[in-house]
Protein backbone atom coordinates (compact mmCIF):
# COMPACT_ATOMS: atom_id res chain seq x y z
CA UNK A 1 0.00 0.00 0.00
CA UNK A 2 1.29 3.59 -1.39
CA UNK A 3 1.66 6.39 1.13
CA UNK A 4 -1.26 8.91 1.18
CA UNK A 5 -0.89 11.51 3.54
CA UNK A 6 -3.86 10.99 5.80
CA UNK A 7 -3.77 10.10 9.33
CA UNK A 8 -7.32 9.02 9.29
CA UNK A 9 -6.59 6.41 6.52
CA UNK A 10 -3.38 5.13 8.30
CA UNK A 11 -5.56 4.99 11.84
CA UNK A 12 -8.77 3.31 9.48
CA UNK A 13 -5.56 0.51 8.23
CA UNK A 14 -4.10 0.04 11.31
CA UNK A 15 -7.73 -0.96 12.64
CA UNK A 16 -9.16 -2.73 10.00
CA UNK A 17 -5.97 -4.36 8.23
CA UNK A 18 -8.31 -6.96 6.46
CA UNK A 19 -11.05 -4.88 5.49
CA UNK A 20 -8.74 -2.07 3.72
CA UNK A 21 -8.67 -3.44 0.41
CA UNK A 22 -6.59 -0.45 -1.26
CA UNK A 23 -6.04 3.12 -0.70
CA UNK A 24 -4.40 6.48 -2.61
CA UNK A 25 -4.59 10.01 -2.28
CA UNK A 26 -4.52 10.90 -6.25
CA UNK A 27 -5.43 15.01 -6.52
CA UNK A 28 -5.20 15.53 -2.54
CA UNK A 29 -8.20 13.11 -2.32
CA UNK A 30 -7.49 10.50 0.60
CA UNK A 31 -9.31 7.60 -0.61
CA UNK A 32 -9.95 3.70 1.14
CA UNK A 33 -12.13 1.07 -0.66
CA UNK A 34 -12.91 -1.38 1.85
CA UNK A 35 -14.92 -4.72 2.54
CA UNK A 36 -18.25 -3.88 1.79
CA UNK A 37 -19.51 -6.53 5.03
CA UNK A 38 -17.68 -4.59 7.33
CA UNK A 39 -18.75 -0.59 5.66
CA UNK A 40 -20.82 0.10 9.21
CA UNK A 41 -17.88 -0.90 11.22
CA UNK A 42 -15.47 0.94 9.16
CA UNK A 43 -17.56 4.07 9.37
CA UNK A 44 -18.62 3.84 13.32
CA UNK A 45 -15.09 3.95 13.70
CA UNK A 46 -14.67 7.25 11.45
CA UNK A 47 -17.12 8.53 12.98
CA UNK A 48 -16.16 7.73 16.75
CA UNK A 49 -12.66 7.62 16.53
CA UNK A 50 -11.35 9.73 13.58
CA UNK A 51 -14.38 12.39 14.45
CA UNK A 52 -15.73 12.21 10.94
CA UNK A 53 -19.21 13.62 12.06
CA UNK A 54 -20.52 14.33 8.28
CA UNK A 55 -21.55 12.41 5.92
CA UNK A 56 -21.62 14.76 3.43
CA UNK A 57 -22.19 12.61 0.62
CA UNK A 58 -23.45 9.13 -0.72
CA UNK A 59 -23.47 7.93 -4.08
CA UNK A 60 -22.54 5.48 -6.47
CA UNK A 61 -20.93 4.69 -9.90
CA UNK A 62 -21.43 1.84 -12.80
CA UNK A 63 -18.45 0.44 -14.14
CA UNK A 64 -20.63 -1.73 -16.50
CA UNK A 65 -17.87 -5.06 -17.76
CA UNK A 66 -16.14 -4.73 -14.37
CA UNK A 67 -16.78 -7.45 -11.76
CA UNK A 68 -17.85 -6.22 -8.52
CA UNK A 69 -19.80 -4.06 -10.54
CA UNK A 70 -20.88 -0.80 -9.09
CA UNK A 71 -18.70 1.41 -6.60
CA UNK A 72 -20.53 3.44 -3.79
CA UNK A 73 -18.84 6.26 -2.59
CA UNK A 74 -19.24 8.17 0.62
CA UNK A 75 -17.69 11.52 1.71
CA UNK A 76 -16.95 12.18 5.08
CA UNK A 77 -15.83 15.25 6.53
CA UNK A 78 -14.19 16.06 10.02
CA UNK A 79 -15.41 20.01 10.52
CA UNK A 80 -12.72 20.00 13.50
CA UNK A 81 -9.97 19.01 11.73
CA UNK A 82 -10.83 19.93 8.36
CA UNK A 83 -9.99 16.65 6.79
CA UNK A 84 -11.95 14.60 4.15
CA UNK A 85 -11.37 11.12 3.48
CA UNK A 86 -13.74 9.08 0.34
CA UNK A 87 -14.39 5.48 1.52
CA UNK A 88 -15.57 3.14 -1.58
CA UNK A 89 -17.33 -0.41 -1.29
CA UNK A 90 -17.42 -2.59 -4.27
CA UNK A 91 -21.11 -3.98 -4.80
CA UNK A 92 -21.81 -7.02 -7.24
CA UNK A 93 -24.47 -6.96 -9.69
CA UNK A 94 -26.53 -9.74 -8.53
CA UNK A 95 -26.51 -9.29 -4.99
CA UNK A 96 -26.46 -5.45 -5.41
CA UNK A 97 -27.09 -4.86 -1.70
CA UNK A 98 -24.91 -2.97 1.12
CA UNK A 99 -25.76 -2.37 4.85
CA UNK A 100 -27.32 1.15 5.53
CA UNK A 101 -25.46 3.68 7.60
CA UNK A 102 -28.45 5.68 8.69
CA UNK A 103 -28.23 4.22 12.16
CA UNK A 104 -24.71 6.66 12.07
CA UNK A 105 -25.48 9.47 9.99
CA UNK A 106 -29.10 11.09 9.29
CA UNK A 107 -27.70 12.37 6.26
CA UNK A 108 -27.45 8.93 4.48
CA UNK A 109 -31.63 8.75 4.64
CA UNK A 110 -32.27 10.56 1.49
CA UNK A 111 -28.97 9.72 -0.03
CA UNK A 112 -29.22 6.54 0.06
CA UNK A 113 -32.38 6.42 -1.15
CA UNK A 114 -31.60 8.26 -4.33
CA UNK A 115 -28.65 5.64 -4.79
CA UNK A 116 -31.69 3.14 -4.57
CA UNK A 117 -33.63 4.86 -6.73
CA UNK A 118 -30.93 5.51 -9.26
CA UNK A 119 -29.08 2.52 -9.22
CA UNK A 120 -31.01 -0.03 -7.62
CA UNK A 121 -28.62 -0.50 -5.47
CA UNK A 122 -30.21 -1.79 -1.99
CA UNK A 123 -29.25 -0.48 1.54
CA UNK A 124 -29.88 -3.32 4.10
CA UNK A 125 -31.71 -1.51 7.45
CA UNK A 126 -32.67 1.37 5.74
CA UNK A 127 -35.83 2.15 8.25
CA UNK A 128 -37.71 3.98 4.60
CA UNK A 129 -36.21 2.45 1.06
CA UNK A 130 -38.55 4.09 -0.75
CA UNK A 131 -37.82 5.75 -4.43
CA UNK A 132 -37.15 9.29 -4.01
CA UNK A 133 -36.72 11.12 -7.36
CA UNK A 134 -38.72 9.22 -9.29
CA UNK A 135 -42.02 7.86 -9.09
CA UNK A 136 -42.89 4.12 -8.04
CA UNK A 137 -43.88 3.16 -11.20
CA UNK A 138 -40.94 3.78 -13.08
CA UNK A 139 -39.34 0.63 -14.21
CA UNK A 140 -35.37 0.74 -14.53
CA UNK A 141 -32.38 2.49 -12.48
CA UNK A 142 -31.84 5.09 -14.80
CA UNK A 143 -28.24 6.01 -13.87
CA UNK A 144 -27.18 2.37 -14.46
CA UNK A 145 -24.59 2.37 -17.84
CA UNK A 146 -27.26 -0.03 -19.62
CA UNK A 147 -30.07 2.15 -19.09
CA UNK A 148 -30.68 3.93 -22.48
CA UNK A 149 -31.69 7.29 -22.30
CA UNK A 150 -34.07 7.47 -25.36
CA UNK A 151 -36.01 4.60 -23.37
CA UNK A 152 -39.94 5.18 -22.48
CA UNK A 153 -41.82 4.78 -19.74
CA UNK A 154 -45.43 3.35 -19.68
CA UNK A 155 -47.97 6.14 -18.71
CA UNK A 156 -48.94 6.01 -15.60
CA UNK A 157 -52.69 6.96 -14.50
CA UNK A 158 -54.01 8.79 -11.52
CA UNK A 159 -53.56 7.23 -8.10
CA UNK A 160 -55.46 7.33 -5.55
CA UNK B 1 -91.92 0.63 35.73
CA UNK B 2 -92.90 0.72 39.60
CA UNK B 3 -93.55 4.66 39.44
CA UNK B 4 -89.39 5.01 39.32
CA UNK B 5 -88.06 8.25 37.48
CA UNK B 6 -86.64 8.02 33.79
CA UNK B 7 -82.82 7.35 33.82
CA UNK B 8 -80.68 9.76 32.84
CA UNK B 9 -76.69 9.45 31.55
CA UNK B 10 -74.24 10.08 34.19
CA UNK B 11 -73.74 13.89 34.37
CA UNK B 12 -69.89 15.10 33.47
CA UNK B 13 -67.84 15.93 36.11
CA UNK B 14 -67.19 18.83 34.20
CA UNK B 15 -68.03 21.03 31.00
CA UNK B 16 -65.27 20.62 29.56
CA UNK B 17 -64.03 17.01 29.84
CA UNK B 18 -67.20 16.58 28.17
CA UNK B 19 -66.28 19.12 25.29
CA UNK B 20 -63.06 17.35 25.14
CA UNK B 21 -64.51 13.94 24.39
CA UNK B 22 -67.07 15.14 21.80
CA UNK B 23 -64.39 17.18 20.08
CA UNK B 24 -63.53 15.68 16.42
CA UNK B 25 -59.78 14.74 17.24
CA UNK B 26 -59.18 12.60 14.44
CA UNK B 27 -55.92 13.42 12.46
CA UNK B 28 -56.38 14.27 9.14
CA UNK B 29 -53.88 14.13 6.18
CA UNK B 30 -53.46 17.50 3.88
CA UNK B 31 -51.45 17.37 0.41
CA UNK B 32 -49.40 20.52 0.24
CA UNK B 33 -48.50 21.01 -3.26
CA UNK B 34 -46.87 20.12 -5.70
CA UNK B 35 -47.70 23.34 -6.79
CA UNK B 36 -49.02 25.73 -3.76
CA UNK B 37 -48.49 29.34 -4.19
CA UNK B 38 -46.79 29.67 -0.29
CA UNK B 39 -43.92 27.20 -1.81
CA UNK B 40 -41.52 28.88 -4.36
CA UNK B 41 -40.38 25.51 -5.15
CA UNK B 42 -42.08 22.33 -6.84
CA UNK B 43 -42.19 19.90 -4.28
CA UNK B 44 -45.32 17.95 -2.27
CA UNK B 45 -46.16 17.89 1.27
CA UNK B 46 -47.77 14.76 3.06
CA UNK B 47 -48.37 16.69 6.40
CA UNK B 48 -50.50 14.51 8.88
CA UNK B 49 -52.06 17.33 11.00
CA UNK B 50 -53.92 16.98 14.39
CA UNK B 51 -55.95 20.59 14.37
CA UNK B 52 -52.95 22.87 13.30
CA UNK B 53 -50.16 21.11 14.64
CA UNK B 54 -48.26 19.37 12.40
CA UNK B 55 -47.66 15.62 13.78
CA UNK B 56 -45.97 13.53 10.63
CA UNK B 57 -44.48 15.22 7.56
CA UNK B 58 -43.15 13.13 4.48
CA UNK B 59 -41.60 15.70 2.05
CA UNK B 60 -41.83 14.43 -1.82
CA UNK B 61 -39.28 15.44 -3.72
CA UNK B 62 -38.50 14.63 -7.56
CA UNK B 63 -40.85 17.04 -10.11
CA UNK B 64 -38.25 18.64 -11.39
CA UNK B 65 -36.08 15.91 -12.03
CA UNK B 66 -34.75 15.91 -15.31
CA UNK B 67 -31.72 12.81 -15.39
CA UNK B 68 -28.74 15.92 -14.88
CA UNK B 69 -26.55 13.15 -13.74
CA UNK B 70 -27.59 11.12 -17.13
CA UNK B 71 -27.28 13.92 -19.62
CA UNK B 72 -23.83 14.88 -18.21
CA UNK B 73 -22.58 11.06 -18.77
CA UNK B 74 -23.85 11.24 -22.50
CA UNK B 75 -21.95 14.14 -23.49
CA UNK B 76 -18.70 15.73 -23.27
CA UNK B 77 -17.23 17.20 -20.59
CA UNK B 78 -17.96 20.61 -22.23
CA UNK B 79 -21.24 20.06 -22.75
CA UNK B 80 -22.25 19.61 -18.99
CA UNK B 81 -21.54 23.03 -18.43
CA UNK B 82 -25.20 24.68 -19.11
CA UNK B 83 -26.97 21.79 -17.44
CA UNK B 84 -24.73 23.25 -14.33
CA UNK B 85 -26.21 26.57 -14.75
CA UNK B 86 -30.07 25.22 -14.36
CA UNK B 87 -29.01 23.13 -10.92
CA UNK B 88 -29.68 26.24 -8.69
CA UNK B 89 -30.94 29.15 -11.19
CA UNK B 90 -30.49 31.77 -8.83
CA UNK B 91 -27.03 31.38 -9.10
CA UNK B 92 -25.87 29.73 -11.56
CA UNK B 93 -22.83 30.96 -11.70
CA UNK B 94 -21.77 29.21 -8.96
CA UNK B 95 -22.45 25.82 -10.13
CA UNK B 96 -20.56 26.66 -13.13
CA UNK B 97 -17.82 28.05 -11.02
CA UNK B 98 -18.41 24.39 -8.94
CA UNK B 99 -18.21 22.32 -12.20
CA UNK B 100 -15.52 23.61 -14.31
CA UNK B 101 -12.98 24.06 -11.19
CA UNK B 102 -13.63 20.18 -10.20
CA UNK B 103 -12.69 19.46 -14.32
CA UNK B 104 -9.69 21.47 -13.59
CA UNK B 105 -8.74 19.70 -10.66
CA UNK B 106 -8.65 16.31 -12.77
CA UNK B 107 -6.72 17.96 -15.83
CA UNK B 108 -4.29 19.26 -13.31
CA UNK B 109 -4.58 23.22 -14.58
CA UNK B 110 -4.13 26.19 -12.48
CA UNK B 111 -6.48 29.01 -14.04
CA UNK B 112 -5.01 32.45 -14.61
CA UNK B 113 -5.19 35.14 -11.79
CA UNK B 114 -7.22 37.61 -13.69
CA UNK B 115 -9.86 34.37 -14.37
CA UNK B 116 -9.89 33.85 -10.81
CA UNK B 117 -10.92 37.14 -9.51
CA UNK B 118 -13.63 37.37 -12.31
CA UNK B 119 -15.24 33.85 -11.15
CA UNK B 120 -15.27 34.92 -7.35
CA UNK B 121 -16.70 38.32 -8.44
CA UNK B 122 -19.28 36.50 -10.49
CA UNK B 123 -20.29 34.46 -8.07
CA UNK B 124 -20.61 36.81 -4.94
CA UNK B 125 -22.82 39.05 -7.72
CA UNK B 126 -24.72 35.21 -7.86
CA UNK B 127 -24.92 34.79 -4.18
CA UNK B 128 -26.37 38.11 -3.63
CA UNK B 129 -29.03 37.38 -6.37
CA UNK B 130 -29.92 33.92 -4.75
CA UNK B 131 -29.81 35.48 -0.74
CA UNK B 132 -32.35 38.39 -2.43
CA UNK B 133 -34.20 35.63 -3.42
CA UNK B 134 -34.74 33.71 -0.41
CA UNK B 135 -35.21 36.80 1.94
CA UNK B 136 -37.80 38.60 -1.11
CA UNK B 137 -39.85 35.27 -1.64
CA UNK B 138 -40.16 34.49 2.25
CA UNK B 139 -41.76 37.79 2.72
CA UNK B 140 -43.68 37.70 0.12
CA UNK B 141 -44.88 33.77 1.12
CA UNK B 142 -45.84 35.40 4.62
CA UNK B 143 -47.89 38.32 2.93
CA UNK B 144 -45.69 41.11 2.93
CA UNK B 145 -45.68 41.99 -0.63
CA UNK B 146 -43.72 45.25 -0.29
CA UNK B 147 -40.21 44.20 0.67
CA UNK B 148 -40.26 41.28 -1.91
CA UNK B 149 -40.31 44.25 -4.88
CA UNK B 150 -37.23 45.73 -2.79
CA UNK B 151 -35.70 42.39 -2.85
CA UNK B 152 -36.47 41.93 -6.33
CA UNK B 153 -35.30 45.14 -7.57
CA UNK B 154 -32.25 44.58 -5.67
CA UNK B 155 -31.95 41.43 -7.49
CA UNK B 156 -32.36 42.35 -10.93
CA UNK B 157 -29.29 45.21 -10.53
CA UNK B 158 -27.42 42.16 -9.08
CA UNK B 159 -28.68 40.34 -12.41
CA UNK B 160 -28.08 43.38 -14.56
CA UNK B 161 -24.40 43.53 -13.64
CA UNK B 162 -24.50 39.61 -14.44
CA UNK B 163 -25.85 40.13 -17.60
CA UNK B 164 -23.10 43.01 -18.62
CA UNK B 165 -20.75 40.26 -18.02
CA UNK B 166 -22.02 37.09 -19.00
CA UNK B 167 -24.53 38.43 -21.77
CA UNK B 168 -27.61 36.86 -19.62
CA UNK B 169 -29.22 36.98 -16.64
CA UNK B 170 -30.05 34.01 -15.08
CA UNK B 171 -28.52 30.81 -16.91
CA UNK B 172 -25.64 32.57 -17.04
CA UNK B 173 -22.92 30.01 -18.64
CA UNK B 174 -20.11 32.48 -17.82
CA UNK B 175 -17.41 30.07 -16.36
CA UNK B 176 -15.05 27.57 -18.92
CA UNK B 177 -12.93 24.66 -18.06
CA UNK B 178 -9.82 26.45 -17.91
CA UNK B 179 -11.32 30.38 -17.59
CA UNK B 180 -14.25 32.32 -18.22
CA UNK B 181 -16.04 33.41 -21.00
CA UNK B 182 -14.39 36.85 -21.63
CA UNK B 183 -13.59 39.55 -19.08
CA UNK B 184 -15.08 42.46 -17.80
CA UNK B 185 -16.76 45.01 -20.15
CA UNK B 186 -15.07 48.39 -20.35
CA UNK B 187 -17.90 50.27 -18.41
CA UNK B 188 -18.31 47.32 -16.69
CA UNK B 189 -16.35 49.16 -13.23
CA UNK B 190 -18.32 52.38 -13.25
CA UNK B 191 -21.85 50.85 -13.67
CA UNK B 192 -20.82 48.18 -10.67
CA UNK B 193 -19.83 50.91 -8.33
CA UNK B 194 -23.02 52.62 -8.99
CA UNK B 195 -25.31 49.26 -8.84
CA UNK B 196 -23.74 48.02 -5.66
CA UNK B 197 -24.49 51.77 -4.06
CA UNK B 198 -28.19 51.22 -5.12
CA UNK B 199 -28.16 47.59 -4.08
CA UNK B 200 -27.26 48.69 -0.60
CA UNK B 201 -29.54 51.80 -0.23
CA UNK B 202 -32.35 48.65 -1.48
CA UNK B 203 -30.69 46.24 1.59
CA UNK B 204 -30.92 49.32 3.80
CA UNK B 205 -34.80 50.04 3.01
CA UNK B 206 -35.36 46.68 2.94
CA UNK B 207 -34.04 46.05 6.85
CA UNK B 208 -36.13 48.90 7.69
CA UNK B 209 -39.44 47.63 6.66
CA UNK B 210 -38.95 43.91 7.65
CA UNK B 211 -36.43 43.18 9.98
CA UNK B 212 -37.93 44.37 13.24
CA UNK B 213 -41.53 43.81 11.56
CA UNK B 214 -43.29 42.93 14.57
CA UNK B 215 -45.47 40.41 12.53
CA UNK B 216 -42.54 39.17 10.74
CA UNK B 217 -40.29 38.79 13.88
CA UNK B 218 -43.39 36.61 15.39
CA UNK B 219 -43.51 34.56 12.26
CA UNK B 220 -39.68 33.56 12.71
CA UNK B 221 -38.31 33.51 15.94
CA UNK B 222 -38.46 30.23 17.35
CA UNK B 223 -39.50 28.32 13.98
CA UNK B 224 -38.05 25.75 12.78
CA UNK B 225 -35.42 25.32 14.70
CA UNK B 226 -32.44 23.26 14.84
CA UNK B 227 -29.64 22.54 16.48
CA UNK B 228 -25.79 22.32 16.19
CA UNK B 229 -26.12 18.73 16.49
CA UNK B 230 -28.69 17.53 13.93
CA UNK B 231 -27.52 19.93 11.56
CA UNK B 232 -24.30 17.83 12.00
CA UNK B 233 -25.74 14.53 11.74
CA UNK B 234 -27.89 15.36 8.71
CA UNK B 235 -24.92 17.37 6.96
CA UNK B 236 -26.65 20.47 6.40
CA UNK B 237 -24.19 23.12 4.96
CA UNK B 238 -25.20 27.14 4.51
CA UNK B 239 -26.61 29.66 6.14
CA UNK B 240 -28.52 26.98 8.04
CA UNK B 241 -25.46 25.25 9.61
CA UNK B 242 -24.17 28.84 10.41
CA UNK B 243 -27.13 29.92 12.10
CA UNK B 244 -26.99 27.30 14.33
CA UNK B 245 -23.84 28.37 15.28
CA UNK B 246 -21.26 26.28 13.84
CA UNK B 247 -19.02 28.85 11.23
CA UNK B 248 -18.53 26.18 8.57
CA UNK B 249 -17.78 28.02 5.12
CA UNK B 250 -15.83 26.43 2.50
CA UNK B 251 -14.82 29.72 1.46
CA UNK B 252 -12.57 30.21 4.85
CA UNK B 253 -12.20 26.07 5.59
CA UNK B 254 -10.87 25.23 2.56
CA UNK B 255 -10.38 28.52 0.30
CA UNK B 256 -10.20 28.16 -3.22
CA UNK B 257 -10.00 30.78 -5.93
CA UNK B 258 -8.82 33.88 -4.08
CA UNK B 259 -10.67 33.85 -1.15
CA UNK B 260 -7.84 33.77 1.05
CA UNK B 261 -6.58 36.87 -0.70
CA UNK B 262 -10.05 38.61 0.50
CA UNK B 263 -11.00 40.26 3.48
CA UNK B 264 -14.91 38.76 4.79
CA UNK B 265 -16.65 37.72 7.46
CA UNK B 266 -18.48 34.71 8.19
CA UNK B 267 -21.62 36.04 10.14
CA UNK B 268 -23.21 33.02 12.21
CA UNK B 269 -26.26 33.03 14.65
CA UNK B 270 -27.60 31.33 18.01
CA UNK B 271 -30.46 29.38 18.02
CA UNK B 272 -30.79 28.00 14.55
CA UNK B 273 -34.14 29.16 13.47
CA UNK B 274 -35.86 30.95 10.74
CA UNK B 275 -34.77 34.49 12.14
CA UNK B 276 -31.37 34.30 12.48
CA UNK B 277 -31.44 32.57 9.07
CA UNK B 278 -32.54 35.72 7.66
CA UNK B 279 -29.95 37.50 9.63
CA UNK B 280 -27.29 35.76 8.45
CA UNK B 281 -28.38 35.85 4.37
CA UNK B 282 -28.78 39.23 5.08
CA UNK B 283 -25.31 40.08 6.49
CA UNK B 284 -23.74 37.95 3.91
CA UNK B 285 -24.93 39.75 1.35
CA UNK B 286 -23.20 42.83 2.80
CA UNK B 287 -20.19 40.71 2.96
CA UNK B 288 -20.54 39.55 -0.96
CA UNK B 289 -20.53 43.48 -1.36
CA UNK B 290 -17.34 43.63 0.14
CA UNK B 291 -16.23 41.19 -2.00
CA UNK B 292 -17.02 42.48 -5.39
CA UNK B 293 -15.10 45.62 -4.15
CA UNK B 294 -12.41 44.30 -3.30
CA UNK B 295 -12.40 42.16 -6.64
CA UNK B 296 -12.97 45.49 -8.85
CA UNK B 297 -10.22 47.35 -7.15
CA UNK B 298 -7.76 44.22 -7.78
CA UNK B 299 -9.32 43.86 -11.10
CA UNK B 300 -8.28 47.44 -11.66
CA UNK B 301 -5.28 47.84 -10.48
CA UNK B 302 -4.18 44.32 -12.54
CA UNK B 303 -5.11 46.05 -15.94
CA UNK B 304 -6.04 43.98 -18.57
CA UNK B 305 -4.37 40.05 -18.67
CA UNK B 306 -5.41 36.72 -20.03
CA UNK B 307 -8.90 35.03 -18.86
CA UNK B 308 -7.79 31.70 -20.00
CA UNK B 309 -5.31 28.97 -19.22
CA UNK B 310 -2.75 28.73 -21.98
CA UNK B 311 -3.29 25.29 -21.94
CA UNK B 312 -4.08 23.74 -25.45
CA UNK B 313 -6.15 20.74 -24.26
CA UNK B 314 -8.53 23.06 -23.47
CA UNK B 315 -7.72 26.34 -25.02
CA UNK B 316 -9.00 26.94 -28.81
CA UNK B 317 -6.04 27.86 -31.02
CA UNK B 318 -6.00 31.55 -32.26
CA UNK B 319 -8.44 31.88 -35.50
CA UNK B 320 -6.02 33.42 -37.80
CA UNK B 321 -3.77 30.14 -37.30
CA UNK B 322 -6.30 27.77 -37.55
CA UNK B 323 -7.71 29.34 -41.32
CA UNK B 324 -3.96 29.11 -42.53
CA UNK B 325 -2.17 26.14 -40.58
CA UNK B 326 -3.50 22.09 -40.62
CA UNK B 327 -2.22 21.50 -37.17
CA UNK B 328 -4.61 24.25 -35.62
CA UNK B 329 -7.29 23.45 -38.19
CA UNK B 330 -7.43 20.12 -36.78
CA UNK B 331 -6.87 20.86 -33.21
CA UNK B 332 -9.75 23.40 -33.56
CA UNK B 333 -12.04 20.69 -34.81
CA UNK B 334 -10.69 18.12 -31.87
CA UNK B 335 -11.36 21.00 -29.35
CA UNK B 336 -15.01 21.40 -30.85
CA UNK B 337 -16.01 18.24 -31.35
CA UNK B 338 -14.57 16.52 -28.28
CA UNK B 339 -13.50 18.81 -26.09
CA UNK B 340 -10.85 18.02 -23.04
CA UNK B 341 -9.68 14.80 -22.68
CA UNK B 342 -9.72 14.46 -18.85
CA UNK B 343 -7.17 12.29 -17.90
CA UNK B 344 -8.50 8.65 -15.85
CA UNK B 345 -9.17 9.44 -12.51
CA UNK B 346 -11.51 10.34 -9.48
CA UNK B 347 -11.98 13.80 -7.93
CA UNK B 348 -14.30 15.29 -5.53
CA UNK B 349 -14.24 19.23 -5.42
CA UNK B 350 -16.27 21.44 -2.91
CA UNK B 351 -17.54 25.33 -3.06
CA UNK B 352 -19.53 27.37 -1.20
CA UNK B 353 -22.83 27.89 -3.11
CA UNK B 354 -25.37 30.12 -1.85
CA UNK B 355 -27.21 27.01 -0.27
CA UNK B 356 -24.11 25.23 1.63
CA UNK B 357 -21.38 22.90 0.15
CA UNK B 358 -21.42 22.50 -3.73
CA UNK B 359 -19.68 19.65 -4.30
CA UNK B 360 -18.66 17.94 -7.78
CA UNK B 361 -17.69 14.46 -7.75
CA UNK B 362 -16.46 13.17 -11.33
CA UNK B 363 -14.91 9.81 -12.62
CA UNK B 364 -13.02 9.80 -15.64
CA UNK B 365 -11.97 6.85 -17.77
CA UNK B 366 -9.33 9.35 -19.63
CA UNK B 367 -11.84 10.13 -22.60
CA UNK B 368 -14.23 13.00 -23.77
CA UNK B 369 -17.09 11.93 -21.84
CA UNK B 370 -17.59 11.52 -18.23
CA UNK B 371 -17.77 8.15 -16.74
CA UNK B 372 -19.85 10.30 -13.53
CA UNK B 373 -20.62 13.28 -12.58
CA UNK B 374 -22.01 13.50 -9.67
CA UNK B 375 -23.16 17.00 -7.64
CA UNK B 376 -23.49 17.22 -4.26
CA UNK B 377 -26.99 19.19 -4.06
CA UNK B 378 -27.08 21.42 -0.68
CA UNK B 379 -31.05 22.05 -1.24
CA UNK B 380 -31.49 18.57 -1.53
CA UNK B 381 -29.16 17.74 1.69
CA UNK B 382 -30.50 20.41 3.46
CA UNK B 383 -34.06 19.37 2.94
CA UNK B 384 -34.01 16.06 4.42
CA UNK B 385 -33.93 17.11 8.36
CA UNK B 386 -37.16 19.34 7.34
CA UNK B 387 -39.63 16.58 8.42
CA UNK B 388 -37.75 16.67 12.11
CA UNK B 389 -37.66 20.18 12.42
CA UNK B 390 -41.65 20.70 12.26
CA UNK B 391 -42.41 17.77 13.87
CA UNK B 392 -45.17 19.45 16.47
CA UNK B 393 -45.25 23.18 15.17
CA UNK B 394 -48.28 24.88 13.94
CA UNK B 395 -48.80 24.23 10.16
CA UNK B 396 -48.14 27.91 9.46
CA UNK B 397 -44.08 27.92 10.47
CA UNK B 398 -43.97 25.36 7.86
CA UNK B 399 -44.01 28.10 4.76
CA UNK B 400 -40.92 30.26 6.59
CA UNK B 401 -39.03 27.42 7.30
CA UNK B 402 -39.34 25.68 3.87
CA UNK B 403 -38.78 29.76 2.43
CA UNK B 404 -35.32 29.56 4.40
CA UNK B 405 -34.33 26.12 3.90
CA UNK B 406 -34.36 27.95 -0.05
CA UNK B 407 -35.09 24.54 -1.53
CA UNK B 408 -34.44 25.31 -5.02
CA UNK B 409 -36.35 22.38 -6.92
CA UNK B 410 -33.61 22.75 -10.38
CA UNK B 411 -30.83 21.50 -7.68
CA UNK B 412 -32.76 19.28 -5.29
CA UNK B 413 -34.43 17.20 -8.26
CA UNK B 414 -31.66 17.51 -10.82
Amino acid sequence: MEDFGSSALRKLIDEFPDAVRETHANLGDATAVVDPDRIVAVMRFLRDEADFDMLMDVTAVDYLGRNPRFEVVYHLYAPDANQRVRIKARVAEEAAEIASVVSLYASANWMEREVFDLYGIGFDGHPDLRRILLYDEFEGHPLRKDYPKERRQPLVGPRN
Amino acid sequence: MAGGLPTFPEAPASIEDDFERDLHTEHQVLNMGPSHPATHGTVKFLIELDGETIINLDIQVGYLHRGFEKECESGTWYQAIPYTDRLNYNSAVLANVGYCMAVEKLLGIETPEHCQWLRVMSGELARIADHLTRCGAACLELAAMTPFLYGIEARELSWDLLEMLCGARVTSNYIRIGGVKHGMPRDFPATAKDFIARIRKLLADFDKVITSNRIFVDRLKNTGVISKEDCIRYAVTGPILRSAGVGLDVRKTDPYLVYDQLDFDIPIGEVGDNYDRYLVCVEEMHQSLRIVEQCLTQLKKMGPGPVDVADPRVRWPAKGRVFNRMEELIQQFKSVTEGPLVPEGEGYFAIESANGELGFYLVSDGSAVPVKVRCRPPSFINLAPMGGMLKGAMLADLIPTFDFINMIGGECDR
